[in-house]
């Protein structure tokens, strides 16, 4: 049927209501002044730019500026110069500290396939990469150093040094053997320029972005000894998961890794990122001992404190246990040793999701080169893979429960 | 399932609620358990000729409300769930459908056709139903009529639905030729005749081929006009609604026949049923539609290259259709003034002749003005309120020299008339006319001598305060006539001629607004928007009387949040009441908080007010949340930083209102007080930065929310951006892929309509902002670096747009600034990138060269810009 046409004009009426009115003078007013406030911000710029100041303030402009940058090139330069003054054990430290570290994950977060990337972790070394003032250097956990080498990496070789040489380029990386390759896992610091505060998500898109902007990824030459290679990296919904979890990848895989999108780079331990494994995606589930066997007991690394206090290397510790002072002065232990421990799995009790053990049985010092005792989260995650594991089932099961709040909130919008 | 569908279709009718109510949940729970069987007994039901017209009826209601909704979210929905469906299902239901059509039964024939349009509006274009057409043609040669009644139902509805080019030529001629000869003199049936008129009505926006061969045109327009002569009233409506739809979408064709269509319609206007009159005048106002957007465009020298000529069909036509629209205003009802919902004849051609004169402008005077000097001293009312109307329906149009003399004389008779005349209905129609008067000839822009001056300002207020109190009709005009009035001193200065008269005018306002009888005629909300026009054009010298305002449309408003227990209709004309004042409240806050010998005293209230607008939004109700929204922007502004302590309170509704999709205006509105937000608290907005970014990046993502709320958006990334400087940089990875996407659809859309060139602008415009925005807060940041990246997309961006050629002068004006704001910004790392780019040379020495000066203005700052960016 056709519509009756409306009678569609107004009849004696104001073609335009007041109520329009105050929203269109409300719009033109907020354009006027966005307008106002655009051309401060221009004015402020083309003041200095066009303004005939005077040559010697204009120099004095120039001077200051100048000096602030110089000023923030001397942070950055003084930090990479003091540590690189460090030798031994304080060299060890110090860069041993600038790493960020996962917790291990003992339950799925929530949220994973919204606010979480995962990638699978190559298995090798984890090492921090410094380029600057024409080489390159990787020191691994603990701060010692794996390879000082020329690359293509800013300012990681003598052959093109661009920009202040001294500018550094940091990047978090684990050296794979087999292929004699850096895969990049994250970025901290590119050509002088500072990733700390930014999220995950954005370090991640730009270590590929710029890696594409340098020769690093091409394969070794003279002047780049080792290939730089970044790793997939995905959304943590079940394609990516999936897509990590079984995906082939060019390097051997050790567990996985998780990023909350939103965290900055932290050195440290840090819940805002989780290290997950199991046989399928890693050879070395459960830890072995000092002869590279698995012990029927689980081990811990912990550190001697104060009064005998035996901790995690979490901040702030957790304390395991203690050792009485008689014994610690007979076996000539100080404060600050790293010893491992054989845990009794009928003395371990969870207490509000804290590991508590009973009774620890001293089997010796670790392994020279560790720096650090082991985490709460590794002993918890430890434990869990001895006896209750968090299956890949269970981080599907995350992820779908996530999707079906979704749907439901989803169905609820609309009624 | 053992459900009986007819049963439960005849209770889900039943006047007994409980029994309505479990049938529509059976209803609903068969059709979520199984769509396609539920469609299909929907089918079958309708199909059914044992079954009773009532379940029939519904049954095919409820499936026709399946396949479609108004809201287009929902729409798209119903479409793919359609499309999902089991092939062979689809098949059965629409055999079943197709099998009604021949029913005996005329409303389920009815609802069937509708039902087979929705469906083909779905399937045609998706290619899936390339056998309907075919076989409702073939149906047309049935010698039922029944049958060919629903046919040509059917295939007007199809035309409804589906749109023109999904429709190959073939089947377009097909379908015309099948509707015009159904509508042929010769059709005996009188139903068929009538489908097929209306059908044509659904079908002329295929016809563009048929109109453009002169035989296949004269063939379609001969049936028209006969149809119009036809004994049935119902055909001769129809066929002037086709005539109607006609004169807009084939104004260009018309020339021919525009003699012949002017004899048919007088005769209409001056003898037929009302009914088809009212179509017959609707045909004139409708040309004069066309006319005056092709005469806007003529005159508007940017597009004097139109591509429709102007064939002038009201002026020729002038000498006969003024008297026929003369006579029209003799027709009035009684009470046509007091009936919100009228619409006769009297009124439709009193419109139509203020077109007319808008459309001719000097020209119908001498035509329109014996009649009333005729007319306007007779003693019936009809007579006198008739040459009125004429007079004030001619006041537009016309130039104020031609228009001046006139109402100097008439001024007096008019003001006499709205005192004394005993017809309540001259007294609306000369208070309207008054108003007019205001609205048009009265003003600083105008060059003509004034015809308010200091002699007889004193004279038009007394009256215009006194027909306040009159009955709430002609009160409602006086006011409106009130309102022109303070507009036209809008630029009076410090000495207004209404200063002297301020505290009454006020007075006598807030007088009208607690008269008892103010909720009819719309009197109370004529008389606020009076106030608030009052208000915004007042000078300094008024601004103390202006300042006691404040408390008392304060108390008013926490009047209304005294009371409880309202029932559904007291809340709305609460929530009404709430609207009005707090618009006169943004007014005035507009007013005083503007001016610096005000603000200071203003904001002592701003606490309080604050307080008040937030109990307004806890009672919830979309347009106080509007009005209340829109003013709390004005304070933000007038408040500046010191807004900051009422951020924690109000942040709820500020999210609330960037979530509410259904209502998009309020969304806008909350957009852009997000803008005044952050220009008045600069970076004391950051702690909030990260809720309003995640529901701004949502709305953005969202195909609920109405487009045009969009564009605003991404201006406001700008407004946060320059507020918050560097910290915007966590924003960037969000915001930037969605500027670049959205630049990349926005440069490249090939706009087929003016309006759709129009909205591809305001988004390019609101990108641009964006990234001028970004670029300024980031500016002698350290992280300026970050920006980098983003830089050959917004050259690229520019470069496009200066290809298109399509770009208004606000865009060019912006687009210039973000190339400047990019040098800046950037500084010696943007010079390559600038060189490098295709156009950006061409595009700045085009716009060093403009006409318009904000354009110049912009351009030649970012051209120092540039010079110091590819130099340096």
């Amino acid at each position: 049927m056709a519509p009756p046409p409306e009678p569609r004009r107004p009849y004696k009426r104001p073609a335009i209501s007041d109520q329009q009115r105050r929203r269109e003078l409300a719009l033109q007013a907020q354009s006027a002044r966005r307008a106002d406030a655009q051309a401060r911000a221009r004015a402020l710029a083309s003041s200095l730019l066009t303004t005939p100041t005077p040559p010697a303030v204009t120099h004095c402009h120039e001077e200051e500026h100048a000096e602030e940058e110089q000023e923030q090139e001397h942070t950055v330069a003084d930090v990479a110069a003091a540590a690189s003054k460090l030798r031994g054990s304080d060299a060890r430290r110090w860069f041993a500290r600038q790493i960020m570290l996962p917790e291990w994950m003992v339950d799925a977060p929530p949220h994973l396939a919204s606010d979480w990337h995962v990638f699978a972790r190559p298995s090798g070394k984890r090492c921090l990469v410094v380029s600057s003032n024409g080489i390159t250097i990787s020191r691994v956990r603990n701060g010692s150093i794996l390879h000082r080498f020329p690359s293509a990496l800013p300012n990681g070789s003598k052959r093109d040094i661009s920009g202040p040489a001294s500018s550094y380029s940091i990047l978090d990386c684990i050296f794979h053997e087999p292929d004699q390759t850096y895969y990049i896992i994250d970025m901290i610091c590119w050509r002088g320029y500072s990733l700390y505060d930014c999220t995950a998500e954005f370090r991640f898109f730009w270590v590929n972005s710029k890696l594409t902007e340098t020769s690093a990824g091409d394969p070794p030459s003279a002047n780049h000894r080792y290939r730089f290679s970044a790793v997939p990296i995905y959304e943590c919904t079940l394609e990516g998961l999936q897509a990590a979890y079984s995906g082939s990848t060019p390097y051997v895989k050790d567990g996985l890794l998780f990023y909350n999108k939103h965290a900055h780079y932290q050195a440290g331990i840090t819940p805002l990122t989780l290290a997950w494994k199991d046989e399928t995606c890693s050879q070395y589930v459960i830890d072995t001992d000092g002869k590279g066997e698995v012990p029927n007991e689980q081990h811990l690394v912990l550190e001697l404190q104060e009064e005998g206090k035996l901790v995690t290397s979490d901040d702030p510790p957790v304390v395991f246990g203690s050792l009485d002072n008689e014994f610690i002065q007979k076996s000539n232990l100080r404060t600050g040793n790293l010893l491992r421990f054989a845990v009794r799995d009928e003395s371990v009790r969870l207490v509000d999701g804290k590991m508590q053990t009973g009774e620890l049985q001293l089997v010796g010092k670790p392994n020279r080169a560790r720096a650090f005792a082991d985490s709460h989260s590794k002993a918890l995650f430890q434990y869990a893979a001895r006896h209750a594991p968090l299956r890949i089932d269970d981080l599907i099961a995350s992820i779908q429960s996530n999707n079906m709040e979704l749907e439901s909130t989803d169905v609820e919008m609309q009624d | 399932m053992s459900l009986d569908v007819t049963q439960v279709l005849l209770s889900a009718q039943s006047a007994d609620g409980a029994i309505r109510k479990h049938a529509e949940e059976s209803l609903k729970q068969f059709q979520e358990q199984n769509l396609p069987g539920f469609l299909l007994s929907l089918s079958s039901e309708l199909a059914n000729e044992e079954k009773p017209e009532e379940s029939r009826r519904l049954a095919g209601l409820i499936l026709k409300n399946a396949l479609d909704a108004k809201e287009q979210h929902r729409k798209n929905e119903l479409f793919q769930r359609w499309l999902a469906l089991d092939a062979g299902a689809k098949q059965q239901i629409k055999g079943l459908l197709l099998q009604t059509l021949t029913s005996p039964v005329a409303s389920a024939r009815s609802t069937a056709s509708q039902v087979i349009a929705k469906v083909a509006g779905i399937e045609i274009p998706q290619k899936q139903w390339p056998e309907l057409i075919g076989s409702l043609l073939s149906s047309i040669h049935q010698v039922q009529p029944n049958i060919k009644q629903a046919t040509l139902e059917t295939l007007g509805y199809l035309c409804e639905e589906v749109s023109p080019d999904a429709v190959d030529q073939d089947q377009v001629n097909k379908i015309l030729t099948a509707v015009v000869q159904g509508m042929n003199a010769s059709e005996a049936n009188s139903d068929v005749r009538l489908a097929a008129t209306r059908a044509l009505y659904n079908a002329l926006g295929f016809a563009q081929v048929n109109f453009s061969n002169d035989m296949e045109r004269d063939y379609i327009m001969r049936v028209v006009c006969e149809a119009t002569q036809s004994p049935e009233v119902k055909i001769r409506q129809a066929a002037f609604e086709c005539l109607v739809a006609i004169s807009s979408t084939y104004y260009d064709k018309l020339a021919a026949y525009m003699q012949d269509i002017f004899n048919i319609t007088a005769k209409a206007v001056r003898g037929d049923e009302e009914s088809v009159a009212l179509q017959a005048i609707e045909f004139w106002s409708s040309i004069c539609d066309e006319e005056i957007d092709i005469l806007d465009e003529y005159s508007s020298e940017f597009t004097a290259d139109s591509d429709v000529p102007c064939y002038y069909f009201i002026k020729q036509a002038l000498p006969a259709l003024v008297p026929m629209l003369l006579e029209t205003l003799l027709k009035q009802e009684e009470d046509q003034d007091l009936d919100e919902g009228a619409w006769n004849l009297a009124m439709a051609g009193g419109t139509c002749l203020g077109l007319v004169a808008r459309t001719v402008g000097d020209d119908i005077v001498p035509l329109v003005m014996p009649f009333v000097e005729e007319n306007i001293t007779k003693s019936d009312w009809r007579q006198r309120e008739a040459a009125t109307y004429a007079f004030g329906s001619i006041l537009e149009g016309p130039s104020a020299d031609k228009l001046a003399p006139l109402v100097n004389v008439a001024l007096n008779f008019m003001l006499t008339a709205l005192t004394k005349d005993p017809s309540n209905h001259v007294k609306d129609t000369t208070a309207w006319t008054l108003g007019r008067i205001f609205e048009f000839l009265h003003g600083s822009a105008l060059e003509t001598p004034p015809i308010i001056t200091a002699e007889n300002c004193q004279q038009i207020l007394t009256v215009l305060l006194h027909s306040m109190k009159d009955v709430p009709n002609v009160a409602e005009k006086a006011c409106g006539a009130l309102y022109f009035l303070a507009q036209g001193y809008v630029d009076a200065g410090s000495a207004s001629p209404l200063s002297p008269f301020f505290q009454d005018i006020v007075q006598n306002l807030l007088m009208v607004t607690h008269r008892e009888d103010a909720g009819e005629s719309r009197l109370r909300t004529a008389a606020y928007e009076t106030l608030n026009e009052v208000v915004r054009c007042s000078t300094e010298e008024t601004a103390p009387i202006v300042m006691q305002l404040v408390p008392v449309i304060m108390m008013e408003l926490h009047q209304t949040l005294e009371a409880e227990k309202l029932s559904t209709d007291e809340r709305e004309k609460r929530s009404e009441l709430q609207g009005l004042l707090c618009g006169c409240l943004q007014v005035i806050i507009q007013k005083l908080g503007g001016m610096e010998s005000t603000k200071y005293s203003f904001l002592q209230y701003a606490d309080q007010i604050m307080d008040l607008f937030l109990r307004v939004f806890a009672c919830r109700n979309a347009t106080v949340h509007e009005e209340a929204m829109l003013a709390i922007g004005a304070l933000a502004y007038a408040a500046g930083p010191n807004f900051a302590k009422y951020m924690a309170q109000f942040y709820q509704y500020l999210e609330m209102g960037l979530q509410n999709f259904e209502e998009y205006q309020v969304c806008a509105i909350t957009v852009g007080v997000v803008g005044d937000l952050c220009r008045a608290l600069e970076d004391k907005i950051l702690p909030f930065c990260d809720g309003i970014m995640t529901q701004l990046l949502k709305d953005l993502s969202s195909n609920q929310l109405h487009r045009s709320v969009k564009p605003p958006i991404f201006s406001c990334f700008g407004d946060i951006a320059l507020a918050i400087g560097e910290n915007f940089e966590k924003y960037l990875i969000y915001a930037m892929p969605m500027l670049q996407s959205a630049a990349d659809l926005s440069a490249h859309t090939t706009a087929t309509d003016d309006e759709m060139l129009d909205y591809t602008n305001q988004l390019r415009n609101g990108i641009l902002e964006a990234y001028s925005g970004i670029l300024q807060g980031f500016k002698s940041s350290p992280k300026t670096q970050l920006l980098m990246p983003y830089a050959p997309h917004i050259l690229q961006f520019l470069d496009a747009l200066y290809n298109g050629k399509d770009m208004d002068d606000t865009v060019m004006k912006t687009a210039i600034g973000v190339l400047g704001d990019l040098a800046d910004t950037l500084g010696v790392h943007a010079g390559p990138l600038i060189n490098q780019s295709t156009s950006s040379k061409a595009f700045l020495e085009e716009c060093l060269a403009s006409d318009d000066p904000l354009v110049k203005e912009s351009a030649d700052w970012a051209s120092i810009a540039i010079t110091r960016a590819v130099s340096g």
